[in-house]
């Protein structure tokens, strides 16, 4: 810098704060190439919806309508009962809910209001890991092993493969998913919440149930919604364990083997090694008219879910 | 113990104040959140130990076999190669593609954004993106990458395959790096500027730095997540035998661990079981030590910081 030329502080212009133009063209560059990489994630979802769209229009345009609501769900035959496959999700979703919902939110709260920071260290990871399990592994697991030890013992008369066991599958695999979430809400929580109840002389029972829960209560509304979410979209667990055959109409019995949304678009993919897309010229495209009820489906509750937790962020 | 007196007084001031009664429903509802937890965990080490178990034929008498070997229709000789190569081929693809473009774009939204409308569309559209179940990407890898684009990735092959799950993780990558890009406090960008580096001058030498640590181990434990998605079959993994599956055919038919286990588990149980279990075992060995090692490695830096 000692060869600036000497002049008089007033005579500074803006160029000279500028820079030199090398760096403010680097700048610009750069600025654009990270808003490039923004804006592909528009793209992606453009890209979704249109392959979505183009062959869900080619299926409704020529599928005949009174086969989506009879018969049940045999693609090579061209039966398209949509509401058997919804029932499937259904039932499959209620009972990972039942197993998800409880011991999600239980180990979320030990974790958050009773673990001592040592114990944490240990049983978060453990959780963490049980979320990097893939979902194949669960879905083998539910098929050989919760199947015939669990749910075939309770039940004498349920089938090999069955609703039940797939949901108890999903349920595992989403335990992680609730109990995360949910610690995220609890440990949000002020902690001059918790403060002010054991002045009152409050048990730390009664801090985490009458204080420290409600005040979380929409992150963890959200936490049980994404699991549900996540539940119905969950693929690899049903098709194994759930047997992804079977599409009898409307079959209600969590014991039978069934079908889900995305059990049934396993089944006619490609790579699936069965033979469910022959036959019919409509098989295949069925593939894509579930996948967007499925994509609106889990729209909708994630963005609700997205709600509940703005919710929460807003208020601490 | 050899109690000073006032820590006695303490003692008593406590039993005073917590009343003398046993608090029997706290001390049960603890124990009944700490067992849900150890049954969440019970139930992996069963799951554990049963594929173990049950693969240990194949595990223990011929191993080596079993994963240098390619499929066979005999199950005393199939073996996984062209799984694990699938696989491993799937992971550069997701590392070489999501990571930049991810990492990229979590930049633009914590560093160059401004609070307009396209901003906020661009974030909530992502966390959509994050939420949509892989059996939809594994539509959109069909459709775009092995039907629309196959010139350029020879139609249902490891690269289509390897391109959607990079797409499937991208709003992961974002995510958790924009987390730990916002974990970065202020008073070291302010020292940048006030120092005259430009904005990009900071991120590189500051913010990236700074935040490496959580961007590696968020991605890590996301990319390592999905790389065992069902999209693998919508996508059109190779079903039976195939030759072909070798690594650094990128335009080739391929196959993948995950949908392989998904079809040895259709075969018959008897004489399949073991190569599934053992299968199993083998993705569960890679999947655990990559995510451990992110663990660990979070776990290191949480505790300098």
């Amino acid at each position: 810098m000692t060869d600036l030329p000497a002049r008089e502080p007033s005579r500074f212009s803006v160029e000279d704060l500028a820079g030199s133009p090398n760096r403010v063209r680097t700048e610009r560059i750069l600025r654009s190439v990270f808003f490039a990489a923004a804006l592909l994630s528009v793209l992606i979802s453009a890209l979704i919806i249109a392959s979505l769209a183009r062959e869900t229009f080619n299926f409704l345009a020529e599928v005949e309508y009174g086969n989506l609501i009879d018969e049940g769900w045999f693609p090579r035959r061209s039966q398209f009962d949509v509401l058997t496959l919804f029932i499937g999700s259904l039932i499959v979703t209620v009972v990972a809910m039942a197993v998800a919902g409880p011991l999600g939110l239980a180990a979320a709260v030990y974790l958050s209001e009773y673990a001592k920071p040592r114990v944490r260290r240990v049983l978060k990871p453990a959780l963490e890991v049980l979320a990097g399990i893939p979902s194949v592994v669960v879905g083998v697991f539910a098929a050989y092993v919760i199947s015939p030890n669990v749910v075939q013992r309770l039940f004498s008369e349920a089938s090999p493969t069955n609703l039940l066991a797939a949901g108890i599958g999903v349920g595992v695999l989403t335990i992680p998913l609730v109990a995360s979430v949910s610690e995220d809400a609890l440990r949000s929580v002020p902690n001059s919440l918790r403060e002010a109840s054991y002045g009152m002389g409050a048990r730390r029972m009664t801090t985490s149930v009458r204080v420290v829960i409600p005040a979380a209560v929409s992150g963890l509304v959200a936490a049980l919604i994404i699991a549900v979410s996540r539940a119905i979209g969950e693929t690899m667990v049903v098709a194994i364990a759930a047997g992804a055959s079977g599409g009898s109409l409307r079959n209600v019995a969590p014991t039978d083997s069934g079908l889900t949304m995305t059990a049934a678009m396993a089944a006619v993919s490609p790579g699936s090694g069965s033979d469910q897309a022959k036959g019919s010229a409509l098989a295949f495209p069925s593939l894509f008219f579930v996948g967007s009820l499925l994509f609106l489906i889990t729209l909708s509750l994630n963005i609700v879910a997205d709600r509940f937790v703005r919710r929460v962020r807003q208020r601490y | 113990m050899a109690a000073a007196p006032h820590a006695l007084a303490g003692e008593v001031v406590s039993a005073r104040i917590q009343g003398r009664r046993a608090d029997v429903g706290g001390t049960l509802f603890k124990y009944a959140l700490l067992g849900a937890l150890l049954l969440t965990i019970a139930v992996l080490a069963v799951l554990l130990y049963s594929q173990v178990d049950r693969g240990s034929e194949v595990l223990t008498g011929r191993l080596g076999d079993f994963i240098t070997s390619k499929y066979s229709s005999l199950s005393t000789r199939a073996g996984i190669k062209q799984g694990i190569n699938g696989t491993l081929t799937i992971a550069a693809f997701v590392i070489v593609i999501a990571i930049p473009l991810g990492v990229g774009a979590a930049v633009y939204l914590e560093e160059y954004a401004q609070k307009t409308r396209l901003t906020r569309f661009i974030d909530v559209n992502i966390r959509n993106l994050a939420g949509v179940p892989s059996v939809v990407y594994g539509i959109l890898g069909l459709a775009i990458f092995a039907r629309a684009l196959r010139n350029f990735t020879g139609g249902a092959s490891v690269m289509a395959a390897g391109i959607t799950l990079a797409v499937l993780v991208l709003p992961i990558v974002i995510i958790t790096s924009a987390e730990a890009i916002r974990a970065v406090p202020d008073s070291i960008r302010e020292a940048g500027f006030g120092v005259g580096a430009t904005r990009w001058e900071v991120i590189r030498s500051h913010v990236l730095p700074y935040a490496l640590p959580g961007i590696l181990t968020g991605t890590v434990l996301s990319v390592a997540r999905p790389s065992a998605r069902p999209l693998l079959i919508v996508v059109g993994a190779k079903t039976g035998f195939f030759t072909g599956g070798d690594l650094g055919d990128l335009r080739d038919n391929f196959q993948a661990l995950p949908s392989q286990i998904y079809q040895f588990s259709r075969l018959p149980e008897s004489t399949w079981g073991a190569n599934t279990a053992a299968a199993i075992v083998v993705l569960l060995v890679i999947v655990l030590a990559v995510n451990s090692a992110a663990i660990l490695l979070r776990n290191r830096f949480e505790k300098k910081r």
